[in-house]
């Protein structure tokens, strides 16, 4: 083969529902690295690909809220087993997008992948930590038992392009919520090959929905979009997080304030996975 | 497809009267044999053409202050139905509730056309909805296949008639039909018409059995010529049920039915019409093909359950500036 063959350009789609569609409007943007040379170009997704998202996620929820708690552990295992496969990929990815070093990019990756594997762990434990057998003072069996909240919008994180995504992406899908994740504007290409890697994997589509484009453009449509059940704010611009609450509280939306400059390596708590998880409490007479 | 005529020379001369029928037409129903000979002399539908015209005016966009407009036109339109073998007095009643007022917080959205529902569950609806507006549409003559003797389906319609529906959706014998007995068929919607009195006929063609454009423009005319206030594509138990294109082939039968007598008749597509953006697109049709006076309830309705939902949401996401969802209209 010559060494002057003429490279791919690629350009990436959005991932909706389980299939990949071309941004309803047309547009795309140049995607560069951390130095300004040309990566790829992406989808920008507009305020109709956010409606079509969401309701693709609507779509998929009683499916994946109403799977065993085992069954979506598995899912999620099989995900960092394709993500393991995906590993050369990734760091290329990440270390052109942030740059950094390609060893630091291999230990930004295999945190990442562990990080998703720590969640897989908690789908079928989260329930006994954070569901009760409530003493109460009747002849009654009352049991408080976490269910997940619905469609969540989430705000990846701006710059940890993947262990940041991760971090946010997989609690919410580990408990049965389905999810719209808006990547990281500039870099937004881990965020693609992690969609790749979720529609060949066991993930139903609709499950997770991958929109890149503009934040600035598209949060503010889904902080207000009423069929949308929570709001992670992570990624939003300072500038821009009053409206964005502003806008989910005409709405019956559960909003986490969480920062986008977070130290995204340390070990997590279950923080995020309580914040898309409602109690239902059942009260149940006793026998006699 | 310019032109959606199927008018032959011999039609066009008939004058606008809504009497006795012009000599082609009066012609066509003397016996069976020339009503075969003028169904097979109906031209044929040229099938690329329609589907071509069906996605070509699929296309517009519809926006703005037309857009609002057009989901209120298209909820005054709507049949809100329920033919279900679990189908309730319950289901009805909350049925009903809606139709008279589909979004509760929006006092302003007009009331459906209809209820439709089977015939043993008509006088609850009756009693739901006297003195609204909202009219009992009824099926009759053994839906959903149509499979019984005459005398059964008379009694069927009676049955609805007498329980007060103000409209009667009777299917056709696709098996008469698609064997050529098309005299049979003939009858069978005369005596049902008869039966019905004062009610509206409403003639389920059910298209996604005819197979054919031509079966379907065939079957619109027999159900013209046979006296159907409306004519239906289909029950909605069948898959294909409706299509743009089958529309337009019925929109185009019965602008010509009105070139040719001056009769005005309606058409109903029903089943598979989920959104707002396939109601806008029959709306394009209907203005399109047949002409902009069929855009009222007593010309054209939408057989539909989960169209109403959708149309209330878009119309919500229209005024308030943001989207809607489900959890804001009421649960079917």
């Amino acid at each position: 083969m010559s060494d002057n063959r003429v490279t791919v350009a690629k350009t990436y789609k959005l991932y909706v529902g389980g299939a990949f569609p071309r941004s309803e409007s047309g547009r795309s943007y140049q995607v560069t690295d951390h130095k300004g040379g040309f990566l790829a170009n992406a989808a920008q997704a507009s305020r109709k690909d956010a409606r079509d998202a969401v309701s693709a996620a609507r779509k998929a929820f009683p499916g994946w809220s109403g799977a065993t708690a085992y069954n979506r552990g598995q899912v999620l295992y099989r995900v960092a087993e394709l993500m393991e496969g995906r590993r050369e990929q990734f760091v290329a990815e990440v270390a052109g997008a942030e740059g950094v070093a390609i060893k630091r990019a291999q230990s930004i990756v295999d945190a990442a992948i562990d990080r998703w594997v720590w969640y897989a762990g908690w789908t079928d434990k989260i329930a006994t930590v954070l569901g009760a057998a409530n003493p109460v003072a009747g002849p009654y069996f009352c049991f408080t038992v976490p269910e997940p909240t619905g469609v969540v919008a989430v705000l990846a994180p701006q710059d940890s392009s993947l262990l940041g995504l991760v971090s946010v992406l997989a609690p919410v899908i580990a408990t049965g919520s389905t999810c719209v994740v808006v990547s990281s504007q500039e870099r937004p290409l881990p965020a693609i090959t992690l969609s790749e890697v979720l529609a060949t994997s066991d993930v139903p589509g609709g499950v997770v929905n991958m929109l890149t484009g503009r934040t600035t453009e598209l949060a503010p449509w889904l902080a207000s979009h009423a069929d949308v059940n929570a709001l992670d704010l992570t990624g939003s611009p300072d500038s821009l997080r009053a409206d964005l609450e502003r806008a989910a509280s005409g709405t019956v939306k559960r909003v986490l304030r969480a920062g986008g400059d977070q130290d995204w390596a340390r070990q997590p708590d279950i923080g995020r996975l309580r914040a898309y998880l409602e109690a239902k409490t059942v009260w149940h007479p006793m026998g006699v | 497809m310019a032109a959606p005529s199927t008018t032959s020379s011999a039609e066009t001369t008939g004058t606008p009267a809504s009497g006795p029928l012009p000599p082609a037409l009066a012609d066509a129903v003397r016996d069976d044999a020339s009503l075969r000979r003028f169904l097979h002399g109906l031209p044929g539908v040229d099938q690329v053409g329609v589907e071509q015209r069906a996605a070509g005016l699929a296309t517009r966009s519809i926006k703005k202050a037309a857009k609002l407009w057009a989901i209120d036109t298209a909820i005054g339109m709507v049949d809100l139905t329920t033919l279900e073998g679990a189908d309730t007095e319950g289901k009805v009643r909350s049925l009903a509730a809606k139709a008279r007022r589909p979004d509760p917080d929006r006092p302003d959205v007009p009331h459906v056309a209809a209820v439709c529902v089977y015939p043993d569950l008509v006088a609850t609806a009756v009693a739901e909805l006297v003195g609204t507006g909202v009219g009992v549409a009824s099926v009759a003559t053994a839906f959903p296949s149509g499979r019984s003797n005459r005398q059964v389906k008379l009694i069927d319609t009676d049955m609805a008639v007498q329980a007060g529906a103000s409209e009667v959706d009777m299917v056709i014998d696709r098996g008469a039909f698609l064997s050529g007995r098309y005299g049979q068929v003939f009858e069978e919607i005369q005596a049902i018409k008869a039966a019905c009195g004062d009610a509206h006929l409403k003639v389920i063609l059910e298209t996604g059995e005819l197979a054919t454009y031509d079966n379907v423009r065939r079957a619109s005319w027999l159900a013209l010529l046979a006296g159907g206030d409306f004519i239906k594509t289909s029950t909605g138990k069948v898959s294909p049920a409706a299509t743009l294109p089958v529309t337009h082939v019925m929109l185009q039968a019965v602008h010509d039915w009105h070139e040719s007598t001056g009769e005005l008749r309606g058409v109903k597509p029903a089943g598979g019409i989920r959104t707002t953006k396939d109601a806008v697109r029959y709306l394009v049709a209907v203005n399109e093909v047949a002409g902009p006076q069929w855009l009222t309830p007593t010309l054209f309705r939408f057989g539909a359950s989960s169209l109403l939902n959708d149309l209330l949401m878009q119309r919500r996401t229209q005024l308030e500036g943001h989207y809607s969802g489900p959890d804001y209209v009421t649960v079917d």
